[in-house]
């Protein structure tokens, strides 16, 4: 049984012993020279997992009496973490080897926290929850605060450390609610309680209080608190890689737990997700009018599109869950390319993050520009760029579920947040003098730039079996 | 030619890629090829939307030319034309070579602004031949995008301000459409137009937030495609970014927007609102009709006091589309008809009048009115066509601006007698404002010093105006050249249109009236 157990979980064991023995040999051998090697093996490692996973998994199976599911859900969403933790990787390796902030540590914290996403999203137990939850966390605290001689990332470090160490323990308390009441930790226990009517008040308590943590990790508003600070203090590579792996683990494990564990009580979590959809769809549009550093606009522009995905789990449908999966890989493929160009922005070999630093961008580099402006407009949402279609979804999904006011309040909020988007364009256009920034930046970040705008265009031709494998994924989890 | 439309459609975003990945410099020879590679494949996409013409039956009242394929996301790349709408793709595609023409003399960035003008004017043709709703949405929405890039890098001073105003206004109009197209997908089970104009949508009344709305969800559908299709058109109060969109605009973008654009909304009324929410339409009908008089005879008069001639021209369009709107919502054979006659005949007579703006504006680099005078002396062949084309804009006998202001306030005088007498006062302010201008401009004494020395027009814009001026006379003196093609389709809207009010449970509506 357990010889079983451990082949459904060999991918993460796979990654989890690469991490120890690539700490090791590289602690005892080249230490910080090994680290560039150590950023390609670990990208290399990650994406042949993503395809080992995408390519041989069928069915659903269960590990260690549940603890652990490995379902087409599970595997869809580990295919976009590995692939967006591998891209952004190779993405930061040259920016920061080249400024020296490169640790050998870093590849190695990133897979870690990667393992922990996995663990996230196949989690069929409270208890699994949180040792992926916390294994993903510890890793991105650390990484956060990775220059530790600048004052703003040691602060963004800590601060999302001690935020993040109060949601946990809201998570907790929340957990341990829902056990003394349900008697059980796992999700399928959880479920049968529910649904055969034992939704006692302490079991809603406790649920609100998962859910109150969870909104943490996708940085929902009002538990949102932690994000511009964090992406404005951290490296750009790491705010890139929050941006994109673990806002898609953590939204898997917020359908996870809703529906595996919540699946038969859906109206007492709805308005929940609704609420926190609309906040944070309002307060990222609004807030980010007023930003003029682009990764504290990226924050809050991730911010309101956690609340656009949100819309698609507050449906509480098989159709709400697949959307939001769509929705999260053409998210992650906007952010890829959209920081892959904020990395490269740079003045006498500084980076530069002020977006009027873009000033008549267009005229220097017309091929980056038009492929950033197509990045935009797919942010905003404007046909016929994919981030329409990912919108598109959503909707669909929350009219179906009868959410007319939610979709609605998020056609308002959309509007809103296109002013934000069309004013880099401004810049990048028709802005005044011109500015000497430049965006020189490695090949690797020219291709993650205009793959990922190519991308948006191609997609409204040809899905690459995206949509086809949401459904799917999303079948095998709402049922 | 199984698939003509959806070559006819493609032609101009073909070239324009063709253009951005293999277009090299930006030197003389550079823009020189991009100006007639341009002019090359609008001429072409022309002469190959003439064969639609020529083989569009005019009594199949159906769609025509249908093209169906499986699309992503389980939608449908579905177009075709009918009688309402071939006529817009033809105005779309003799405009364009003209717009490219008139282009000539721009020098920075041509490339990107050639590029601009063929995807807009993929866009555009996409619109009005889409037959899928989602379709429909990305060729509607996605043509923001160039007019966005053509107001703020070729426009004027202000044009940042016009840009992200256009942008703002007409998006949000359009988002609230999504959402009600999203919730037409959900009632109905298809986006496929074809099917949804003989799904007939619940017209119960129910409450919303303690408001009872009559009609129900086929109000709600109205209102939503309302506030896309009236800011587009654009309908009085929600005009107030044409007149900056327009002044800001290069020359050509303001053609398009006057000519192509502002009839999208003008055909979505007529694709969408009047046929698949009758009900809503007949609740929404009186304040439609009177927005519209109030259009014509407020935006006549703040016309009048314009001192920038690109203004002045873009109150007049808000005007003209006032009679457009009257004209669909009498919702009869000659309200419609009109209206459609009126928003093709606009296409030729406004885009000749912005260009007739452009003229001058390429030799002085202003648009003030003061700043001119007299040019009769030295431009006799431009007064002749300004002249002729303010005389279009009036609606004199003969010219086509008449014969759509005659039927569709003939058609309103059936469906409300006191917005017609009220709407009918707007031809004589449009005649007081037109002349006005032309007095201004052209007449008097030719005094200022800087005019003395202004040329004629030169062999490339005599050449852009011939077309213009036939077009307007053909349709002036030869109205059946349109009506006969539209005829069969309107009959068929208005019947249509006429059952399914009947069908409806009307008891509601004629509450509302009572009031």
């Amino acid at each position: 049984m357990i010889q079983a157990d451990l082949s459904i979980v060999l991918p993460e064991i796979v990654l989890a012993l690469y991490a120890m023995v690539a700490l090791l040999v590289a602690v005892y051998t080249g230490k910080n020279k090994l680290a560039s090697t150590l950023v390609w093996t670990t990208a290399g490692l990650m994406v042949a997992l993503a395809v080992w996973i995408a390519t041989s998994g069928s069915g659903t199976h269960e590990a260690f009496g549940g603890m652990f599911v490995d379902d087409g859900f599970s595997r869809f969403a580990k295919v976009v973490i590995l692939v967006a933790s591998a891209a952004v990787m190779i993405m930061g390796q040259e920016y920061m080897s080249r400024r020296g902030m490169l640790p050998f540590e870093y590849p190695i914290l990133i897979a870690l926290s990667a393992v922990g996403m996995m663990v996230m999203v196949s989690a069929g137990d409270l208890m699994a929850l949180y040792m992926g939850l916390e294994l993903q966390s510890l890793a991105l605290y650390v990484v956060a605060s990775l220059r530790r001689d600048s004052v703003k990332s040691t602060e963004a470090g800590l601060k999302y450390f001690v935020l993040g160490a109060l949601s946990s323990g809201l998570l907790l308390y929340g957990a341990s609610l829902v056990y003394g009441f349900a008697g059980t930790t796992k999700f399928a226990g959880i479920i049968q309680v529910a649904e055969h009517g034992h939704m006692s008040l302490g079991m809603l308590f406790g649920l609100v209080f998962l859910i109150s943590g969870m909104a943490f990790k996708v940085s929902a508003v009002p538990f949102h608190m932690w994000t511009p600070d964090v992406y404005e203090g951290s490296p750009t590579p790491v705010t890139a890689f929050f941006a994109t792996a673990p806002k898609v683990a953590a939204m898997g494990l917020f359908a996870r737990v809703l529906h595996d564990a919540f699946g038969g009580v859906i109206v007492d979590w709805q308005q929940v997700i609704v609420v926190l959809s609309v906040l944070s769809m309002f307060l990222g549009a609004v807030a980010a009018i007023g930003q003029r550093d682009i990764k504290r606009l990226m924050a809050f522009s991730s911010i309101a599109h956690m609340g656009y995905a949100l819309i698609g789990l507050a449906a509480g449908t098989e159709a709400g869950v697949s959307a939001m999966l769509v929705y999260l890989a053409i998210y992650v493929t906007m952010n890829v390319g959209t920081f892959s160009f904020i990395l490269m922005l740079e003045k006498d070999g500084k980076p530069v993050t002020d977006i009027n630093a873009l000033n008549q961008f267009a005229s220097r580099e017309p091929g980056k520009a038009l492929a950033v402006l197509i990045l935009m407009f797919s942010l905003a949402g404007v046909p016929p760029m994919l981030g329409f279609f990912a919108k598109l979804g959503v909707w669909q999904a929350g009219v179906d579920a009868g959410l007319m006011g939610l979709v609605i309040a998020s056609a308002v909020a959309s509007v809103i947040g296109a002013f934000y988007y069309l004013r880099i364009v401004f810049y990048m256009y028709f802005g005044g003098s011109e500015e000497e920034v430049e965006a020189k930046g490695s090949p690797v970040l020219t291709l993650g730039l205009m793959a990922s705008a190519a991308l948006m265009l191609i997609g409204v031709v040809y899905q690459f079996g995206i949509d086809g494998a949401a459904a799917a994924a999303a079948a095998t989890l709402v049922n | 030619m199984d698939n003509i439309l959806s070559i006819v459609t493609f032609i101009p975003a073909f070239a324009a890629g063709l253009m951005a990945l293999l277009l090299r410099g930006d030197d003389a020879a550079g823009q020189r090829n991009a100006k007639w590679i341009a002019l090359l494949a609008t001429s072409i996409t022309f002469l190959a939307s003439l064969s639609i013409y020529a083989n569009f039956d005019p009594d199949n009242t159906g769609f025509q030319f249908v093209e169906e394929a499986e699309w992503i996301f389980g939608l449908k790349y579905k177009m075709g034309v009918d009688g309402i709408s071939v006529l817009f793709v033809m105005l779309t595609t003799f405009v364009m070579p003209l717009t490219i023409l008139a282009s000539w003399n721009v020098t920075t960035r041509v490339k990107e602004y050639m590029v601009a003008f063929l995807l807009l004017e993929t866009l555009m043709l996409g619109v009005f031949m889409a037959l899928d709703l989602v379709l429909f949405y990305l060729f509607f929405e996605a043509g923001l995008i160039p007019m966005f890039l053509i107001i703020g890098i070729w426009g004027g001073k202000e044009r940042i301000y016009a840009s992200f105003k256009f942008f703002l206004y007409t998006f949000f109009g359009s988002v609230l459409m999504l959402v009600a197209m999203v919730a037409m997908y959900a009632d109905a089970g298809t986006t496929d137009i074809e099917t949804l104009l003989t799904h007939s949508f619940s017209a119960a009344s129910f409450d919303v937030l303690g408001i009872h709305v009559v009609g129900g969800m086929q109000t709600l559908m109205f209102l939503a495609f309302f506030a896309s299709f009236a800011v587009k058109m654009p309908m009085w109060p929600v005009h107030t970014w044409l007149p900056d969109a327009h002044v800001q605009a290069p020359t050509a973008g303001s053609v398009v927007l006057a000519a192509i654009l502002l009839k999208m909304g003008g055909y979505g009324f007529l694709r969408f609102s009047l046929p698949m929410f009758p009900v809503g339409t007949d609740v929404m009908t009186d304040l439609v009709l009177w927005m519209s008089a109030i259009a014509v005879v407020y935006t006549s008069l703040v016309a009048m006091v314009q001192e920038d001639m690109k203004k002045l021209i873009a109150y007049s369009s808000v005007a003209h589309m006032g009679f457009v709107t009257m004209g669909i919502f009498a919702a009869n054979q000659q309200g419609v008809d009109g209206a459609i006659f009126q928003m093709l005949s606009h296409g030729f007579i406004s885009a000749a009048l912005f260009l007739c703006v452009g003229v001058i504006y390429d030799r002085m680099h202003t648009r003030d009115i003061d700043a001119y005078g007299g040019l009769v002396i030295r431009m006799p062949a431009y007064a002749l066509v300004f002249m002729f084309f303010t005389m279009g804009n009036v609606g004199l006998p003969g010219t086509s601006g008449f014969v759509g202001e005659f039927l569709t306030l003939m058609g309103t005088f059936q469906k409300n007698t006191w917005v017609a007498a009220v709407a009918a006062t707007g031809v004589i302010f449009s005649a007081g404002y037109a002349l006005w201008l032309y007095r201004r401009v052209v007449f008097g004494d030719l005094i200022k010093e800087s005019l003395k020395t202004i040329k004629d027009m030169d062999a490339r814009e005599r050449f852009i105006f011939a077309p213009l001026v036939v077009m307007t006379i053909l349709l002036g003196v030869y109205p059946s050249l349109v009506t006969d093609i539209i005829g069969p389709s309107t009959e068929a809207l208005i019947s249509n249109f006429n059952q399914s009010l009947a069908a409806a449970d009307t008891s509601s509506v004629t509450q509302i009236a009572s009031h």
